[in-house]
């Protein structure tokens, strides 16, 4: 027995109107009329997307990993402001330095500090060895001025969250995460690589859905040989097995592009396998669709096909779009990460998690400097998240998949 | 069995649904009984109840409902009771998963769903159905369950049911897919039949064929069926005796000529009316009942039909519940309007 | 059906000169070649080649020629069981393949089974036992496995192997065995390594298909067909398993003629992280060196799989559900 305010079958127009208190709008048994109406008010319907967002905000779950994915997005947005050093600057002899845990009170008081590093040269190898130096207190403030960099490309500034006192020098270093082989801030390098990440994911679901809707609306709202040769496309691609396409086509990008052309290429390549089950999805949804009383009502009264498709059938399943796009976004960014993890997604100088995933990809180095796994937490739970998310949508979008 | 004992006696039966957003009260307080060999029709609006009824009585309500008081009391021949040994056992306190229950449901109790096309398997053969239920009640081997299902596929006039045991059921048309149905139901001779709603997905003709059927089984059989619909003419040509629900709740029960001839409570009366009747001239208004159904969590107090009720009397029936009470030797009503003072 | 079947197989040449060709370009799409590539490296190690040496090199590898007059020599000699060689290695890759494939098939298939025993069970489980403690449990334990990127649990699991047993869990075999013939020891040694990438493997597919399981059985369990068997009188785990569980696996089990190529290729990430002797590694190595030869004829097979796998995968499902059967 389901409560009876749930309208969101049917056109977007009728559900701003009020109920009508006449018996002229029914025929039938059932109407409002004269008689006691205290017990049988009218209802009120609220239009499509606010009773998906009711129901999306009873998920607690769904809306904690909501705001977790807007904190992320905010990074990916200001990666500067979040980076506390040079995500490229790198210093030879600091290689390896260990991760300086960012502590929140120093004798009773709030007063953020790490402990500082010694580092000592190791007689065999002759490389520089550190170790964290409990001894040497380094207090951190927030809002401090840093290197510069540029908001959104345009607006240039140098103030960043976190930083030490003085600035980071080569007696006080402040590495957040712990540095690379190259002396490289792990931070810095995750909050950019967060960044291009996400940004990936995201790019190449919003290519994916235009494709798929474009090719799924033609495919089911048209029929015929269109949706022939489409529905045999997508057969084609979808059987394909997806890794091996995915690393011949990227392992294909010549090595002397730009940053931003391979970018775009890889974007590309995780898109044009990753249509095929939206297209489907809206394809089975436009063929049920086409069908539907409401559809055949807007054509009798003379709408237009192309009214007909956006103002009346788009709406009904806008909302399982945007939840299956929302899904779609961390497949995205783990086949980027494990990509640019074997060498054949984006390549250095670029940063992106699965680019600083290709420092710890032998046991040499986990073992040396645990800490380079960390990027890969950060994908763990940008994922977790996100599917969450998708998930809460889903089911807010569609209650009636319980 | 004693025709002048019920076989099956639900009182007071109350089963809840419990949602996030509040109780829904499916079922408040019915009570009525079945006679051995007695066509018993309740009828009512979509939502009256009718159906969380008969799931009840079958022990099949899921979560969250929930039988939360009231006594079903069934005469049965295969299971007694625990305590005192006696052939006359409460169904709701058994295990609704249990042996026992099980034991009754299918075997004694059957059912006839509201949609056969969906509650038939898809991937399993009618013959592997009807077999199947066979012999989860009877002893029987293999064969014998096969000939078994091809007699009773029969005597619903199935044509060449040696061929329809090997189909699957969307091979059949609607009339054959419900008789297949029927046979399933009846393939352990239960003595209460509980149709819900079996004539609502067909056309007239079939729904002819298919009350008559069920009418010369029941003869046959001697069985008892409780048969759930919303429309009143189905009711007068095949009930005994009829009970009218509302809002979860019992309006009026009797035999049905007189329920039809006499309707004693308004909401009958306003069904009745409510008929559209071929003889009258055209242009005519369709009568309707004023008002409309609650919502399910906001109930009116007092008695459910107030609202709509023409017979309203402003302080008694918004006050207190009216309860199903004998207003002459056959009929009984919960309405103000017969209640002694 | 048979002639479903048939239809299909007719279709498989057609798809297979498809895909071949689109094998082909893929390989070829890399500006440069293997010679290229080939001087590359000989100008990192400080040698050069001159003009002349380039070219020969080029016409003995068949290089210079049309880009379609390679492709036939490439297809009429796959088709006769040649798979050429590799230019990387220097060896038939027939001979490259058949080392990695018995281990890569294993590794496969033992993925394959654990998945599906742990899968479908806790599917089940959490549906029909939904809210429940298990049910909150075991849907953690999936979101969890779906977020976790498979390579991330292999590393993640060697870091916590060295840093707490100081054990190193790379490969497949311990040192002595690696070389030796095969005997029942030396099996047992396998056993004792391959279980770790099996389960990282079937954490991930096990998360996944458990919470497809997951859902739809819940879809299914409240179908009327359902409750007419508990009508009937079936007792409950019965009539799950019987109605709805058959209904719910349907979908699932037309997924696993797509195993097949999984079983080559799934493991790419992890078996390179892992440092296994399997066919994955050996993909992404040719791709990186360009040796077009030995990653054409890898992809090609994988190809071939796939195609064979959706074959697998329509004819079960015919099998399975009668109403498409009857269709067609």
């Amino acid at each position: 027995m389901e409560p009876v305010t749930d309208l969101d079958v049917g056109p977007k127009d009728i559900h701003d109107v009020e109920v009508a208190e006449t018996t002229e709008d029914w025929t039938g048994a059932i109407g409002p009329g004269p008689g006691p109406i205290e017990d049988t008010e009218a209802i009120n319907v609220a239009p499509n997307w606010k009773l998906v967002w009711w129901r999306f905000k009873k998920h607690k779950l769904a809306l904690f990993s909501g705001a977790v994915v807007i904190v992320i997005a905010m990074v990916a947005m200001f990666p500067g402001f979040f980076a506390t050093m040079e995500p490229h600057g790198s210093r030879a002899t600091m290689s390896f330095v260990p991760l300086q845990r960012l502590r929140f009170f120093h004798n009773g008081s709030f007063s953020p500090y790490v402990y500082g590093v010694v580092g000592a040269r190791n007689p065999e190898t002759l490389r520089m060895e550190w170790k964290i130096d409990e001894e040497q207190i380094v207090p951190v403030a927030f809002f401090v001025q840093g290197f510069e960099y540029k908001v959104l490309g345009v607006i240039s500034t140098d103030i960043h969250l976190l930083g030490t006192a003085e600035g980071p020098t080569e007696e006080n270093p402040f590495f957040l995460l712990g540095s690379d082989r190259l002396g490289r801030d792990q931070w810095s390098r995750l909050m950019y690589g967060t960044r291009v990440s996400l940004s990936i994911g995201l790019v190449s679901v919003a290519v994916s859905v235009f494709l798929g809707v474009l090719m799924g609306g033609i495919s089911g709202y048209f029929g015929g040989v269109a949706d022939l040769i489409i529905q045999r496309l997508i057969e084609l691609l979808q059987s394909l097995p997806a890794i091996p396409i995915w690393m011949a086509l990227t392992a294909s990008l010549p090595r002397d592009w730009s940053v931003e052309k391979t970018y775009f290429a890889i974007t590309l390549i995780l898109a044009l396998i990753g249509w095929t089950t939206l297209a489907r999805e809206v394809r089975g949804r436009f063929l049920v669709l086409r069908e539907e009383d409401f559809v055949v009502a807007a054509k009798l009264s003379g709408a237009n096909q192309r009214r007909i498709i956006f103002r009346h059938m788009v709406p009904t399943f806008s909302s399982h779009i945007i939840a299956a796009a929302t899904l779609a976004v961390p497949v995205m960014i783990i086949s980027e990460t494990f990509l640019s993890f074997l060498g054949l997604g984006l390549r250095p100088p670029a940063i992106s998690w699965g680019v600083l995933l290709q420092e710890a990809q032998n046991l040499q180095s986990i073992a040396l400097a645990p800490w380079l796994l960390l990027p890969g937490v950060a994908v763990i739970i940008t994922v977790l998240a996100l599917n969450i998310l998708g998930d809460g949508l889903r089911d807010a979008a569609d209650p009636y998949s319980h | 069995m004693n025709p002048t004992e019920p076989l099956l006696s639900v009182q007071n039966l109350k089963t809840y649904f419990f949602l996030d957003e509040g109780i829904v009260k499916a079922v408040d307080g019915v009570d009525f009984d079945v006679y051995p060999g007695q066509v018993v029709g309740i009828v009512g609006e979509s939502g009256c109840g009718k159906s969380v009824t008969i799931k009840s009585i079958l022990r099949l309500t899921q979560k969250p409902g929930r039988i939360v008081e009231g006594e079903i009391l069934f005469r049965s021949q295969l299971v007694t009771d625990a305590d005192s040994g006696s052939d006359v056992i409460d169904l709701t306190t058994l295990d609704p998963h249990g042996r026992r229950m099980r034991a009754i449901r299918g075997a004694e109790i059957a059912m006839i769903p509201q949609e056969p096309m969906a509650s038939f398997s898809p991937v399993h053969t009618v013959g592997n159905q009807l077999t199947e239920a066979i012999q989860l009640h009877e002893d029987v081997n293999d064969d014998e369950a096969w000939r078994i299902a091809i007699e009773r596929l029969h005597e619903v006039g199935m044509p060449n049911p040696e061929q329809r045991m090997d189909a699957y059921s969307w091979e059949l048309s609607g009339g054959l897919r419900q008789r297949a149905m029927i046979a399933m139901a009846l393939s352990c001779n239960p003595r209460l039949l509980i149709a819900d709603e079996p004539t609502t997905a067909i056309d007239v003709t079939t729904q002819a064929q298919v009350l008559n059927l069920l009418r010369s089984l029941q003869k046959m059989y001697d069985m008892a069926i409780i048969f759930i619909t919303h429309d009143l003419g189905v009711i007068a040509q095949v009930a005994d005796y009829v009970v009218v629900m509302y809002l979860g709740r019992v309006m009026e029960t009797g035999p049905v000529d007189d329920i039809f001839h006499n309707p004693l409570h308004p909401y009958t009366k306003a069904l009745l009316k409510s008929i559209p009747s071929i003889y009258s001239p055209s242009g005519t208004e369709l009568p309707t009942i004023e008002g409309s159904i609650p919502h399910p969590f906001s109930r009116p107090s007092g008695c459910p039909f107030y609202p709509r009720c023409e017979a309203f009397m402003p302080g008694v029936c918004n006050a207190s519940d009216p309860e199903l009470q004998s207003v002459n030797e056959r009929q009984s009503a919960s309405c103000f309007l017969y209640e002694e003072k | 059906m048979v002639q479903y079947i048939i239809k299909r197989l007719l279709l498989l040449p057609l798809l297979l000169f498809i895909f071949s060709v689109f094998a082909f370009v893929l390989i070829q799409a890399p500006p440069g070649d293997f010679v290229t590539s080939y001087i590359a490296e000989l100008a990192a190690s400080g040698s050069s080649v001159d003009q002349a040496q380039i070219d020969a090199l080029r016409s003995m590898y068949g290089l210079d020629q049309p880009m379609y007059v390679q492709y036939f020599h490439w297809m009429g000699r796959m088709l006769h069981g040649d798979l050429g060689a590799s230019l990387d290695w220097k060896r038939p890759i027939a001979e490259l393949i058949r080392e990695r494939v018995m281990l890569t098939v294993l590794l496969g298939i033992f993925t394959f089974a654990l998945t599906w025993a742990l899968a479908i069970p806790i599917g089940i489980i959490s549906a029909t036992k939904q809210y429940s403690f298990l049910d909150y449990f075991f849907t953690v334990f999936n979101y969890i496995g779906i977020a976790t990127p498979t390579f991330m649990t292999a590393l993640i699991l060697m870091w916590l192997a060295f840093s707490w047993f100081g054990v190193s869990i790379t490969g497949l075999f311990s040192p002595e065995y690696v070389d030796a013939p095969w005997t029942l020891a030396k099996f047992i040694d396998l056993l004792k390594h391959i279980w770790l990438p099996v389960v990282i493997l079937a954490l991930d597919g096990t998360a996944r298909l458990a919470r497809i399981m997951r859902a739809n059985l819940l879809d299914e369990l409240n179908k009327p067909y359902v409750e007419m068997a508990r009508a009937k009188g079936m007792s409950e785990w019965r009539l799950v398993l019987k109605y709805p569980v058959r209904m719910a696996l349907n979908p699932l089990i037309s997924t696993i003629g797509w195993y097949l190529p999984l079983i080559f290729s799934g493991s790419v990430i992890v078996a390179t992280v892992l440092n296994l002797p399997t066919i994955g590694p050996m993909l992404l190595r040719s791709l990186t060196n360009q040796d077009m030869f030995l990653a054409g004829a890898i992809i090609m097979i994988y190809l071939f799989l796939a195609i064979i796998g959706t074959l697998i995968s329509d004819i079960l499902l015919a099998w399975l559900d009668p109403r498409i059967r009857m269709e067609s």
